[in-house]
């Protein structure tokens, strides 16, 4: 390793279902604190990719490197367990549908795992779900249900869970296309609250305005390629491609 | 009708119906127990467990109860097994009523959205951790009432016993209408003793299912 | 004592009648019960209260008892007020009526969930309350039902083996014939099990077209 070593890197990412494609050798790099966003139509493997980065979809061939340690590394089955499980204590996750746990309250979702895998007291846990939620602004709503919340609010406590792990790195997989429009914002302005304190984030979405606001680079995949990538002023701005000016030409239309 | 008859019988009636419910529920125990192994090996990553948890359940539930109770009972000390009629009652049954939780359980445990657990290892829980913290606690809310029938069925099952002679409720009943030539009475009696079990058992188990809703 | 399957062929043809005997049973308390499960869902629905009544107290009565006691009280209880049925005959109304009630439950909430514009569509072209049932309202909801109809055919099958307790030659009985000849209960009782899960097998893939082309007429 030299001494400028990139936190987040992803060499010659492949996934292949059967003989279906779906990611065909991707490679990525994230700095510390650095915020990327995905974009891309459907089935470009966007959603593949950001899945594949804490092994949830396993990729076909290829690394996944997060601050110095290979998160796919080829390991017998027990001990890969027990390593991707310590790797994805560092990499929190949001997803399109939130997946609360419907049995636990806020509270509960929030600290199941710290107690559970870091060994904290109640009364720790406690501490560390009432900063949490604060930081989302769902401190009154602590001991709620998820069925007693909005779409919304669920995904704001859903950030909490994955914070109070305290990640070095966040992956949000369409955090907000789930929610009705006027609860976007919400979740969006946790999204930048989070940007601001320079956590690593790296965010698949259909959102190209709060790409370009919070983002430090965009890339813009289609068919399992990166097919362009730069800061979100050129991309969006001055696209170098024409898939890339044809996706988002027709983005604009739909979108208004 | 012939009340005297019934009001000089009913104690024995009484006495059989306790043996039912210990049957119904030492049954229910092993059932749950068969059950739950049968769903860790149906839900197993390893096919052999996969396969054996299949074959279990369909040959458990391909065949007649009477026909395994009959094999447990009278073919066992062939192979070695040596049961008192009591003893083969509960474990066949079980055994069979394990076959059918196996599904119930499974049935659960399958509908759960994938969404939850890919939260938990996302989180970092193990799969057992993810398991029992999360999607058991969900997927138990769920069985309640499935495994409710289960348990319908299978105190009903109970009377196959009277077949290798456990005095039970329908063994007795069976007796006293053979002594007495009074098939309407004996009827009553144990109808009314085992519809009094099975009501009570379907309100707890009602009420153990409002009891576990969350909110 | 051990295991010795080759005193098998020597009675396989006692068994071969006995399933033939299960199947036969199988098919007559089958249609019974289908038939009766008809016939008892429209008195649960449509009798007036003097019928309907007592019918429902008959109705949870069989479902809140074992069928081997209900097997039982018919038997016997048809001996005694003096009728004289050959087993066969008193195992299929047992087993028949017992499935009718579990049917008559399914096709009672078949028959509720059609819907009730289709009764009122069939009044307004003219037909009686008795015709609108039995030629709209009744197939409609028997083709909704027709598979747990025959999950419940498929446990008639396997409780088919209770009615040897009252004596009827089917094949339980058949191999405990066989057994009270050779003192082996395990290997026939084996053979019979065999047997009961070949015939449930054939049902099963029966049922699965039967669903499959119900499904494409939908």
């Amino acid at each position: 390793m030299t001494d400028r070593t990139t936190y987040v890197q992803i060499r010659h990412a492949q996934k292949a279902f059967g003989t279906l494609e779906v990611l065909k050798d991707i490679s990525l790099n994230v700095e510390r604190g650095q915020i990327v966003a995905i974009i891309g139509p459907s089935g470009s493997g966007k959603s593949t990719l950001l899945r594949a980065i804490n092994d949830l979809d396993p990729l076909t061939s290829g690394e996944i490197w997060l601050d110095g340690v290979q998160v796919n590394k080829s390991l017998p089955f027990r001990q890969y367990e027990k390593h991707i499980n310590e790797m994805r204590q560092q990499i929190g996750m949001v997803f399109q549908h939130f997946n609360l746990f419907p049995h636990m309250t806020a509270r509960g979702n929030v600290t199941m795992a710290p107690k559970m895998l870091k060994g904290l007291s109640d009364k720790e846990a406690d501490a560390l779900a009432e900063e949490q939620l604060d930081k989302v602004g769902m401190l009154e709503r602590i001991d709620y249900y998820p069925s007693q919340l909005s779409g919304g609010q669920k995904q704001r406590v859903a950030i909490a869970r994955a914070l109070a792990m305290k990640p070095k790195l966040m992956l949000f997989d369409e955090a907000t296309s789930a929610l009705d429009p006027e609860l976007v914002d919400e979740v969006n302005q946790v999204m930048k609250k989070l940007a601001e304190e320079h956590m690593t984030m790296i965010i698949v979405t259909h959102e190209m305005d709060f790409a370009a606001a919070v983002c430090d680079r965009v890339l813009f995949m289609d068919q399992g390629v990166v097919v362009e990538e730069g800061p979100p002023s050129v991309v969006f701005k001055n696209p170098e491609k024409e898939r890339t000016r044809a996706f988002l030409r027709k983005h604009l239309e739909t979108a208004s | 009708m012939d009340t005297d008859l019934m009001l000089r019988v009913y104690p024995f009636f009484l006495q059989a119906a306790g043996t039912t419910i210990l049957l119904s529920v030492l049954t229910a125990l092993l059932g749950l127990a068969c059950g739950t192994l049968g769903a860790a090996a149906r839900l197993s990553r390893f096919a052999l467990a996969r396969f054996l948890g299949a074959a279990y359940v369909s040959f458990f539930r391909g065949t007649p109860a009477l026909i395994q109770l009959f094999i447990l009972y009278f073919g066992g000390p062939q192979i070695g097994i040596q049961l008192d009629a009591f003893e083969a009652g509960v474990i066949g049954l079980g055994i069979n009523a394990g076959a059918y939780m196996t599904e119930t359980i499974r049935g659960a445990i399958i509908s759960i959205d994938k969404g939850q657990r890919e939260a938990a290892r996302t989180l970092g829980l193990s799969r057992w951790q993810a398991m029992y913290k999360i999607i058991l606690p969900q997927a138990a809310r769920l069985m309640v009432r499935p495994l409710g029938v289960n348990l319908n069925m299978l105190i009903k099952a109970t009377a196959l016993v009277a077949a290798i002679s456990v005095v039970e409720l329908t063994y007795t009943a069976q007796r006293y209408i053979g002594s007495t030539y009074k098939p309407f009475e004996m009827f009553l009696l144990a109808g009314i003793l085992y519809m009094i079990i099975i009501y009570a058992t379907g309100r707890a188990v009602a009420w153990l299912d409002r009891k576990v809703q969350i909110v | 004592m051990g295991l010795d399957f080759s005193v098998i062929p020597g009675y396989i043809d006692i068994v071969l009648l006995g399933c033939l005997w299960t199947i036969a049973i199988t098919v007559a308390a089958a249609l019974l019960s289908f038939f009766g499960g008809i016939f008892f869902a429209v008195i649960a629905l449509y009798a007036p209260a003097i019928i309907r009544l007592p019918f429902r107290l008959f109705e949870w009565v069989f479902m809140g008892t074992p069928l081997l006691l209900q097997l039982f009280l018919i038997y016997f209880g048809l001996v005694q007020i003096g009728v004289d049925l050959p087993a066969f005959v008193a195992g299929v109304i047992g087993l028949g009526l017992h499935f009718a009630v579990y049917n008559s439950e399914l096709i009672q909430t078949a028959i509720l969930s059609v819907d009730k514009g289709q009764m009122e569509a069939a009044r307004t072209v003219g037909l009686s309350r008795g015709q609108a049932l039995r030629k709209v309202v009744v197939p409609q909801a028997v083709r909704a039902v027709i598979p747990p109809i025959g999950n419940n055919m498929i446990a008639l099958l396997k409780d088919s083996a209770l009615v040897s307790v009252i004596g009827v030659s089917e094949l339980t009985l058949s191999a405990q014939r066989a057994i009270g000849a050779t003192y082996r209960p395990f290997e026939f009782y084996i053979l019979a099990a065999a047997f009961y899960y070949v015939i449930n097998l054939c049902m099963e893939w029966v049922q699965r077209r039967i669903e499959r082309r119900i499904a494409l007429s939908r």
